[in-house]
C-alpha cells in the first residue's frame, strides 16, 4: 500500500502532542543551582530545562562575553564546544535559533546556550576566540543558513560549491523534484 | 585452450610430417568461400595458432584491467573489500592504480556530488583510450537514496559514459566481481568493432 | 645560450603549492588538502571539504522517523550500527521508550563488534599509508569474519538497518552465542597477530613516533574527541563519563596515550579493540531472554521538544540533536560528527612537519568523509 503524504493525515486530526518531561540528574541539578546564582550578572538571561539539558537563553549581543565567562570560571569550566546548531522556525522575529552545546570534561556537566536571530540580516558574534572548534561549525552555519558572524572574515564556502545560490538549510529552500539534473 | 565457435581462430590440423604437397594458391580459387589460404605456418610451424589481432588485444585488455582507485563513499569500502583478502580481485588481473594516466577502468563507487562533478570529468579525460567505466552502487547509477537532495548528481552517466552498472546499496563484493566479469565479456564482444570514443558533447551522441 | 641561474643559499624561500586533490590514494575519501611547502617543510595547509555533501540533514526533515535510520547508516559508513544507535537513543529519550534488556544487550554486542571492525579497517588502511601492504590483508581478513556474523544476524554486510526505535528489528539466530564465542577466539588471535606485525616495526616507529603532536589542552580546544583525544592524555570516553544504554554495567578500561603523536593515536585504537572484546565477552555471558523490541507505533509521533544525545562512535563523540514538532517527521535533525571536529585540528598538527608526514597524520586521525560532509 503506498504511503500517503503524511501532511494530509496530520491536518485531519489534531496533534495532541504532549510536552516533554524534564528530569535532570545529580550533576544537572548542581549546575542548575550554580547557574541561577551567577547568571543574574547577565541581564536578559532565562534558564530552562529541556529533558536533561540545562538551557540558557541570552541576547545575541552578549554571546561572546557569556561564553568566555563560562569557559574560564572555575565552577563551570566549559572547555569543550560540542556543536553549533541552527534551527529555522519560520517566524518573522526570532526566526533562527542558534544552539551551542557546551560540555565540561573536567567537571562532567553539560548545558546549552540559545540565541535567537531575526529574519533579516541575522548576525551573531563569533566565538572563535573562545573555542577554536567553532571555526568550521560557523562556516557551515553560514553556508547552509546564511548566518553572518562578526569578528571573523567570511571564508569561502565549506560544504557547498562556490557559486551556490540560496541557503539550502532554510525551510524555504525546496526539495529536489525527482527529475534530471 | 578454449575453442570459441564464434571466433575466427584457425587451428591447423596436423597432417603429419612432411606436409602434403599442395600448390600455393588453392584457397584463392573462386568458390572456395571464406576459407583462409593454406598459411605458411601450416608447412613450416604446424603448431602455431592464429587469430584476429582484435581478439588478441581484447584478450590482453580484459585480463589485466587496472582500475583507477576512485572510491567516493560507502561503496568504496566494499570495493576495497573486493580487492582485499577474502574476495580477491587480483586473480582476475585487476589491480588498483592511483594514477589516471595508467588506468583502464574507472569504478565510480559512491555518491557523485555536484562539487565533485568537475574532478570526475577531468579524471575521465585524463585516462587514455581504451577506457571503460563501471558505475557501482545505486548512487552512481541514478542518485540512490539521495534523490531528494539538492546537491547530488542523479547518476554518474550525466557526466561520463558508463559501460556496466552494478546495482546495490552497497553491492556485495561478489556483485562487483560479476560486474567486472560482465565488462570482460563486453570487451571480448566488442573486439570485432574498432574502439569508438563516445562523444562527451551533449549535442552529439544518443539521448 | 641560456645559463641557468644558481639559486643562492640566502634567497627567499620559494613556496610551492602541492594539491592533494579529491582523488588521491591516501586521502580516505574525497578530501582535498592544499599544501604550501618550502622545500620539504610544510608552511601552510588549507583543507577543502564538501565533495560528499549529500544534504542528509535536510532529507531527514521529509522522512518519517523509521526511515531516517537508513540515512544515518550511510553517514559514518564504517561504524554503521553506532550511528543507528545514536539516532534511536535520541528518539527513545524523547518518547521515553524503555528498551527491553535483551535488545540492549544485542545492541551493545553488535556495536562493539562494529567498533572492532572499524578499527581493523583503520589498521589496514593506516599500514597502507605507511607503505606496508601486508597489514591491509590481515586487517580485512578479520573484518570479513565480523561481517559474516553481521550478515547472519542482520542480513547485510554493511548497511544493516537493524537497530530500530524501541529495540532491534528481529531476534538473533539460534547459534548466535556459539558464533560470537568462536569469533572472539579468532579475533583475539587476529589482533595479536596484527599487533605483532606492525606496532613495533622499526620503520613504522620511525615514521610515526614524534610526528603530528597535539597536546591535550589544544585538542580539547579544537573539539577533538575519541581515540585522538585519548592519545593526548585526556581521559574522556562517553561510555564511561556519560554512560548511555547499559554500558555502566560492563567493566572495561580506557586506553590513554601520553605523547599525542601518530603512534599513540594508532596504538590507542589497537588497545581499544582488546577492550571491546572484553565488553562482548561480558555481554554474551549475561544476555537474558525476552522481548527484542518495545511496543512502538509504526508511525512514531514524539512529543514536542528537543533532545541532544552523545554516544561514543569509533571516531569520537557522535552527537545527535533532534527537534520535534509533534508530527511524524522531525523538524530538525543535526548530527555532530566526530571527524568534522577532528579534521579541524589537522592544520595545527601539520605545523613544522615534512610533507611526507602529511599522509600519516591525516591517516592517524581516522576520518570518514561521509560524516564530515554529511
Amino acid at each position: 500500500m503506498p504511503m500517503r503524504e503524511s501532511s494530509n493525515i496530520s491536518s485531519k486530526r489534531e496533534i495532541k502532542a504532549p510536552v516533554v518531561r524534564e528530569y535532570l540528574d545529580q550533576r544537572g541539578e548542581n549546575l542548575h543551582k550554580i547557574l541561577k546564582e551567577s547568571i543574574s550578572d547577565f541581564p536578559g538571561a532565562e534558564i530552562s530545562i529541556s529533558i536533561d539539558m540545562v538551557t540558557v537563553k541570552i541576547d545575541s549581543v552578549r554571546l561572546a562575553e557569556v561564553c568566555e565567562f563560562l569557559k574560564y570560571t572555575e565552577k563551570f569550566r566549559f572547555d569543550y564546544l560540542s556543536c553549533i546548531t541552527v534551527v529555522d522556525y519560520e517566524k518573522d522575529q526570532e526566526r533562527f535559533e542558534m544552539i551551542y552545546h557546551l560540555i565540561s570534561i573536567r567537571l562532567r556537566h553539560k548545558m546549552a546556550i540559545k540565541v535567537s536571530l531575526p529574519s533579516n540580516d541575522p548576525t551573531v558574534p563569533s566565538v572563535l576566540s573562545v573555542w577554536k572548534s567553532a571555526d568550521w561549525f560557523e562556516r557551515e552555519a553560514h553556508d547552509l543558513f546564511g548566518i553572518k558572524f562578526e569578528g571573523r572574515e567570511n571564508l569561502p564556502p565549506l560544504l557547498l560549491y562556490e557559486g551556490f545560490e540560496g541557503y539550502p538549510g532554510r525551510k524555504s529552500y525546496p526539495f529536489h523534484d525527482y527529475g534530471e539534473w | 585452450m578454449e575453442v570459441d565457435e564464434n571466433a575466427n581462430i584457425h587451428i591447423p590440423k596436423y597432417d603429419g610430417f612432411p606436409p602434403t604437397e599442395k600448390p600455393l594458391g588453392d584457397g584463392y580459387k573462386a568458390g572456395k568461400g571464406n576459407n583462409p589460404a593454406d598459411s605458411v605456418f601450416n608447412r613450416v610451424l604446424p603448431n602455431a595458432l592464429t587469430a584476429k589481432s582484435d581478439q588478441l588485444f581484447a584478450l590482453a585488455r580484459k585480463s589485466s584491467l587496472w582500475t583507477l582507485s576512485f572510491g567516493l563513499a560507502c561503496c568504496a569500502i566494499e570495493m576495497i573489500s573486493a580487492h582485499a583478502s577474502h574476495h580477491d580481485l587480483d586473480r582476475f588481473g585487476v589491480v588498483t592504480w592511483p594514477s589516471p594516466r595508467q588506468a583502464d577502468v574507472m569504478i565510480v563507487a559512491g555518491t557523485v556530488v555536484k562539487k565533485m562533478a568537475d574532478p570526475i570529468k577531468l579524471l575521465y579525460e585524463q585516462m587514455p583510450d581504451p577506457k571503460w567505466v563501471i558505475a557501482m552502487g545505486s548512487c552512481a547509477t541514478n542518485g540512490g537514496p539521495y534523490y531528494k537532495s539538492y546537491s547530488v548528481v542523479m547518476g554518474v552517466d550525466h557526466l561520463i559514459p558508463v559501460d556496466v552498472y552494478v546495482p546495490g546499496c552497497p553491492p556485495r563484493p561478489e556483485a562487483l566481481i560479476y560486474g567486472v566479469m560482465q565488462l570482460q565479456e563486453k570487451i571480448k564482444n566488442d573486439a570485432n568493432q574498432p574502439f569508438e570514443k563516445e562523444s562527451l558533447n551533449a549535442n552529439e551522441g544518443e539521448q | 645560450m641560456q645559463v641557468h641561474q644558481q639559486v643562492s643559499e640566502y634567497s627567499d624561500a620559494i613556496d610551492l603549492m602541492v594539491n592533494m586533490g579529491p582523488q588521491h590514494p591516501s586521502t580516505h575519501g574525497v578530501f582535498r588538502l592544499v599544501i604550501w611547502v618550502d622545500g620539504e617543510r610544510i608552511v601552510k595547509v588549507e583543507p577543502h571539504i564538501g565533495y560528499l555533501h549529500r544534504g542528509s540533514e535536510k532529507i531527514c526533515e521529509s522522512e518519517q522517523y523509521s526511515q531516517i535510520v537508513t540515512l544515518f547508516d550511510r553517514l559514518d559508513y564504517v561504524g554503521n550500527l553506532n550511528n543507528e544507535l545514536a539516532f534511536c537513543l535520541a528518539v527513545e529519550k524523547l518518547t521515553e521508550t524503555v528498551v527491553p534488556e535483551r535488545a540492549e544487550y544485542i545492541r551493545v554486542i553488535l556495536c562493539e563488534l562494529n567498533r572492532i571492525a572499524s578499527h581493523m579497517l583503520f589498521y589496514g588502511v593506516y599500514g597502507l599509508d605507511a607503505g606496508a601492504t601486508t597489514p591491509m590483508l590481515y586487517g580485512f581478513r578479520e573484518r570479513e569474519r565480523i561481517q559474516e556474523l553481521f550478515e547472519s544476524v542482520t542480513g547485510a554486510r554493511m548497511m544493516h538497518n537493524y537497530i530500530r526505535i524501541g529495540g532491534v528489528k528481529e531476534d538473533v539466530p539460534d547459534d548466535f552465542d556459539e558464533n560470537v564465542l568462536v569469533l572472539l577466539e579468532h579475533l583475539k588471535k587476529g589482533i595479536d597477530e596484527c599487533d605483532r606485525l606492525l606496532s613495533q616495526n622499526e620503520m613504522f616507529l620511525a615514521r610515526t613516533k614524534g610526528v603530528g603532536i597535539i597536546t591535550g589542552e589544544d585538542a580539547l580546544d579544537y573539539g577533538v574527541t575519541g581515540p585522538a583525544l585519548r592519545a593526548s592524555g585526556v581521559i574522556e570516553d562517553v561510555r564511561v563519563t556519560d554512560p548511555y544504554s547499559i554500558y555502566s554495567r560492563f567493566d572495561f578500561g580506557i586506553p590513554v596515550g601520553s605523547n599525542g603523536d601518530c603512534w599513540d593515536r594508532y596504538y590507542v585504537r589497537v588497545e581499544e579493540m582488546r577492550e571491546s572484546i572484553k565488553i562482548v565477552e561480558q555481554a554474551i555471558s549475561d544476555i537474558p531472554n525476552g522481548d527484542i523490541s518495545a511496543k512502538v507505533r509504526r508511525i512514531i509521533r514524539p512529543p514536542v521538544g528537543e533532545v541532544f544525545v552523545r554516544t561514543e562512535s569509533p571516531r569520537g563523540d557522535l552527537g545527535v540533536f533532534l527537534v520535534s514538532d509533534g508530527s511524524d517527521k522531525p523538524y530538525r535533525v543535526k548530527v555532530r560528527p566526530p571527524s568534522f571536529a577532528n579534521l579541524q585540528a589537522l592544520e595545527y598538527m601539520l605545523k613544522d612537519t615534512y610533507i611526507a608526514d602529511a599522509v600519516l597524520v591525516l591517516g592517524s586521525i581516522d576520518i570518514i568523509m561521509g560524516e564530515v560532509d554529511r
